[in-house]
């Protein structure tokens, strides 16, 4: 547009960048012979189990919408499932089934934001809540998590950034894209300053099934909290589903109710073939999982391990699918080191500063690809460490 | 699970990554793959290593059959007999007893049909326990000890998604 000109575009959306993957993925796209760790999705497709059921559900033709809130038996299945986490919610009235986790991310903005609002956003963290915010006309306040604390959100975190006038906290652990974690002790701190300042939570567990150490703990099971916490999490990670688009969430009735309103007049229902897939993961493929985690964990110990001896200090992340090394000594630029990379060796990964000022100096490196792929990149970073 | 468990899991998908990417894998140190290697030969568990081979894409000839094979039992002879005197030709590469219609499953493998064929009806069918023969020729291998050898799908994610 020309000095003067009238654009036709929303102010929000003139003032909302294209996310910093965005280039990089273009030069990933025009280079042969990339290995790439930059992907955020698993390399596994969805258990057999699931896409049968999803295929059965188009031959039986049961191709029409659902119930706006979602099926009812996949909410009944959701409830159960969830009590493995703690968490109790009423299929009827507490649990929304979405186009994905992002959509229901997108409906709490929307339902629980007021122009003025402000969301105190983690970072570094996924870079969709931050444009959420907007579009909801609300502000986003960066909360910096630090690298002395593998990227673990404190109290003085949030009490420095000024999240005390927050209206709404987004928390997102196991964290994409540090692969930090949560355990109950720490996310009681967090849940204390939520308290006493009467925050409402919104608590993306996408990679909820995806931790290595420990068990998953919802900041939602703690004191005081059930009533304050938006629970998100779907079938895109654990079920390696990400393309079917079907997520949920768990809440209080009266914010589920209007997250729905707004969900009816948007969506209408989510992805009918994509909830019989997830009603069948659901019933029948714990095992699938628990294999896709294993194999998960045998590359998360490979990639940190050769991080570490490169000399990329990379802390022990505990979940996702993840980690995030600093770059190696001399390279202070996480931008120029990961664009210098994959022109000269042709590997692709995240420079850490994409999902927040917290992320300088680091790059995100998914592991989400097969073990050959993982020691080819490998080799050809340290190679590259090796030369420069 | 147990670290001795899953160096087998590991030498089963590739026997031939080092030592050193297997201990990042197990979070170990490499003495110990090797301490832990040593045991599973020594046990018995791991009793070769071997390469999956695409013979289609050796150029030489290469001719593999399963033979079923019947057996009859005496007094003085088992199954285990019978196994022993078959599993020492070179040509059987695996003989397995089974359930079912017949008693031994036989892979035979040489340079042409008329090697396989002669081999089974000179040195096996002979045998005087053995009743019945059934040679079934391979004719295409698709998938060898889990490893598939078609070309693999290719993967059509983004090479860099959020």
């Amino acid at each position: 547009m020309t000095e003067g000109t009238h654009s036709p575009l929303s102010k929000r959306a003139r003032e909302t960048p294209p996310s910093g993957i965005r280039r990089f993925f273009e030069l990933a796209e025009e280079m042969d012979d990339i290995v790439s760790l930059g992907v955020g999705e698993p390399d596994f497709s969805a258990p057999w189990a699931a896409r049968s059921a999803a295929i059965d559900s188009l031959e039986r033709g049961r191709t029409s919408y659902t119930a706006n809130r979602g099926r009812k038996d996949l909410r009944e299945r959701i409830a159960e499932h969830v009590t493995r986490y703690d968490l109790s919610y009423e299929p009827d009235e507490e649990i929304l089934v979405t186009a994905g986790a992002s959509e229901a991310v997108d409906l709490a903005m929307r339902a629980l934001v007021d122009p003025g609002d402000t969301v105190a956003v983690p970072q570094p963290s996924y870079i969709s809540y931050g444009p959420t915010v907007t579009f909801a006309g609300g502000e986003a306040l960066p909360v910096q998590t630090r690298a002395e604390n593998d990227f673990v959100l404190t109290y003085e975190d949030l009490e420095r950034a000024g999240a005390a006038d927050a209206d709404t906290l987004v928390l997102c652990y196991p964290n994409n894209p540090t692969g930090a974690v949560m355990t109950r002790e720490e996310l009681t701190e967090v849940a204390e300053f939520a308290r006493e300042h009467d925050l409402v939570v919104l608590s993306d567990e996408i990679y909820a099934a995806l931790r290595y150490e420990d068990e998953h703990v919802s900041i939602a099971t703690l004191p005081g909290m059930r009533e304050r916490t938006v629970v998100f999490n779907g079938f895109s990670k654990a079920y390696a589903m990400t393309g079917m688009r079907l997520g949920y969430a768990l809440g209080p009735a009266e914010i589920i109710d209007a997250m729905n309103r707004i969900h009816q007049y948007t969506m209408l229902s989510a992805p009918t073939t994509a909830q019989f897939a997830a009603i069948e993961a659901l019933e029948s493929c714990d095992d699938a999982v628990e294999e896709m985690r294993q194999e998960f964990d045998r590359r998360r110990k490979f990639v940190i391990s050769r991080f570490n001896e490169l000399g990329m200090d990379c802390f022990e992340a505990k979940g996702a699918f993840y980690v995030f090394p600093k770059c190696p000594p001399g390279w202070e630029d996480d931008e120029a080191f990961a664009e210098a990379l994959i022109r000269e060796k042709r590997v692709a990964l995240v420079p850490g500063r994409v999902f927040g000022e917290g992320g300088n100096g680091h790059l995100r490196v998914s592991y989400a690809s097969g073990m050959s792929e993982l020691k080819e990149a490998l080799n050809r970073i340290e190679s590259f460490v090796e030369s420069n | 699970m147990e670290a001795k468990r899953e160096l087998l899991d590991l030498l089963l998908s590739d026997a031939r990554q080092s030592t050193d990417d297997i201990a990042r894998q197990l979070g170990v140190d490499a003495a110990t793959v090797e301490a832990l290697v040593d045991e599973l030969e020594s046990e018995g568990a791991i009793r070769g290593y071997q390469a999956v081979v695409d013979w289609d894409s050796v150029g030489e000839e290469h001719v593999r059959a399963e033979v079923e094979l019947n057996v009859e039992l005496d007094r003085e002879t088992g199954y285990e007999e019978i196994a022993r005197r078959i599993a020492k030709f070179p040509e059987v590469s695996s003989l397995r007893l089974i359930s079912g219609s017949y008693d031994f499953a036989v892979d035979v493998e040489g340079e042409s049909m008329h090697d396989v064929s002669n081999f089974v009806s000179e040195q096996i069918a002979p045998i005087p326990e053995v009743t019945q023969t059934v040679t079934h020729f391979v004719m295409t291998t698709y998938k060898e000890r889990g490893v598939y050898f078609g070309d693999g799908d290719d993967d059509d994610r983004l090479s860099i998604s959020p």
